[in-house]
């Protein structure tokens, strides 16, 4: 090992190219960890959800619910295709280890962020859309612009649009909870510690019914999002994710 | 163009799937997984009181027909001739880590003071029933008996089979000990019929379907589970990786 003092020599500064973009640091480390663990964790919900389905593919409301009772969703066979479903052959009792297991993966990040983003103020600053973003005529505005592909340029495009604000809070703070606490008011062990699980559902097959709702819309988004980043650049979009660094596009010009 | 996507889509979607089914037959990786049960019992034991009760219904709740499933008539000749008896020959034992092992007949075992509760049954499945039961609370069966200190299980040894194999299930003391944890020998106001376990079944109201054991023989008190059976403490935990404990 050489222990020869570093000498500062002058070093002639080459000034670089001008960026053809602004580069912003639009997501923390959390962010992006949090991103990456729930694409894996909620896919392997999802999949090996739809082989636990499988197993009854009925739902009913109320408290109750079984072959010889009315389902208001029911199907023949095992609706659900082997290449949805993990493992793709059938096998409750292994989709049952998995879910469960990433059960605690999709909860306890879920938790932290959910505490962490309000106490440090990223879910007011950057999540919650403010007063006037929930205008109709806003709102409107943001869909008429969606639906024109014209996404926003500028320091627009380093905040969350209204859309994207709803979105991301529902998802975060209604459809994921939702997810949890559904699922946890299925356990019969969780219903008789916290027996308000089986009132705020109206029963454990109500409860089972609004989780396989809560999966359908979750899968929604998901399907919405991957076509948004798509639309708006999947390079920058999913290298933003990876990095935190977001190459912002220039403005408009000529824009009203 | 389009060929060419699809062959990737399904590529793809083929590689993170056959990654899954390797991931799922590595005895590595379902360690891992099998470790969340663990995880799971212990958690839900931390936030219950021990003995939080099984919500109870009333008998508007109750579901038209209950259901039945796994073995609905056992089909041994051993318990086909107790049936044809309406098992007036059925004696339950109780033995293992206990002072004083007792062997109780049938009608003993109806006369002796007895808990009436309407409780949700939950399938691994996913489906649930709801049914009104009379047994009698295996704490009192076991206090009886004069259960052991070194007793860490209680396994429930049953009639039925399933190809050369007995069905057994096995709760811990915690369950056993539970007031709603009984010895039921009615359902909804009848002796059990055999479809759901004539004519002794398991309730324990906190855990899945596959805990209640049906056509119940013998209670047996044991400190450790390795040396029944497959020693995974239930037919279905031995034979599918079932979670021995089945709380959610």
């Amino acid at each position: 090992m050489d222990d020869e003092p570093v000498i500062d020599e002058p070093i002639e500064e080459v000034p670089p190219p001008p960026p053809p973009r602004r580069i912003a640091y639009r997501h923390r480390l959390p962010t992006r960890l949090w991103h990456w663990l729930n694409a894996i964790t909620v896919f392997v919900m999802l999949m090996s959800g739809m082989m636990i389905f499988n197993a009854h593919p009925h739902l009913y409301w109320g408290q109750y619910g079984a072959n010889f009772d009315h389902p208001w969703l029911s199907f023949h066979g095992r609706p659900m295709p082997g290449w949805a479903t993990i493992p793709s052959t059938y096998n409750l009792a292994a989709a049952r280890r998995w879910h469960l297991a990433f059960a605690w993966l999709l909860t306890v990040p879920l938790l932290l962020f959910l505490i962490t983003s309000v106490l440090n103020r990223h879910a007011h600053r950057d999540l919650a859309p403010t007063r006037d973003e929930v205008k109709p005529s806003h709102i409107w505005h943001d869909i008429q612009e969606h639906a024109r592909l014209r996404f926003p340029t500028g320091d627009a495009a380093l905040r969350y649009n209204v859309l994207q604000k709803l979105s991301y809070v529902g998802v975060i703070f209604a459809l994921l909870p939702l997810m949890v606490l559904t699922g946890l008011a299925m356990s019969p062990a969780m219903d008789a510690a916290w027996p308000w699980l089986l009132d705020l559902f109206g029963g454990r097959q109500s409860a089972r019914s609004i989780h396989f709702i809560c999966a359908a819309l979750l899968l929604g988004f998901i399907l919405v999002h991957l076509t948004m980043v798509l639309l708006a650049g999947p390079i920058n979009e999913i290298g933003s994710m990876i990095t935190g660094r977001f190459s912002v596009p220039p403005e408009r010009s000529g824009d009203g | 163009m389009i060929d060419r996507r699809r062959f990737i889509a399904t590529g793809a979607s083929g590689l993170l799937l056959s990654g899954c089914d390797r991931l799922n037959n590595s005895p590595e990786f379902r360690g891992v997984l099998r470790s969340a049960e663990k995880l799971t019992m212990a958690s839900q034991r931390l936030i219950s009181p021990r003995d939080a009760l099984a919500r109870e219904y009333s008998e508007a709740d109750l579901s038209p027909i209950f259901r039945s499933n796994g073995t609905r008539v056992p089909g041994t000749p051993e318990y086909t001739q107790h049936a044809a008896e309406q098992f007036a020959n059925w004696w339950l034992q109780v033995d293992g880590l206990v002072a004083r092992p007792l062997s109780i007949p049938l009608a003993t075992l109806r006369t002796l003071p007895h808990k009436t509760q309407i409780t949700r049954h939950d399938c691994v499945e996913g489906w649930s029933a709801i049914g009104k039961w009379h047994g009698v609370q295996l704490w009192r069966i076991l206090e009886h008996a004069g259960l052991s200190t070194r007793a860490k299980y209680i396994v429930f040894h049953c009639a039925d089979r399933f190809g050369d194999k007995p069905y057994y299930e096995s709760i811990d003391l915690v369950d056993a000990l539970h007031p709603q944890t009984l010895i039921a020998w009615g359902l909804n106001g009848h002796f059990l019929p055999i479809p759901n376990g004539a004519p002794l079944r398991l309730r324990v109201e906190r855990q899945l379907g596959y805990k209640q054991a049906k056509y119940i023989q013998r209670i047996e008190a044991v400190d450790s589970l390795a040396g029944i059976q497959g020693g995974k403490g239930g037919y279905w935990e031995d034979n599918v990786d079932y979670e021995w404990y089945a709380g959610i």
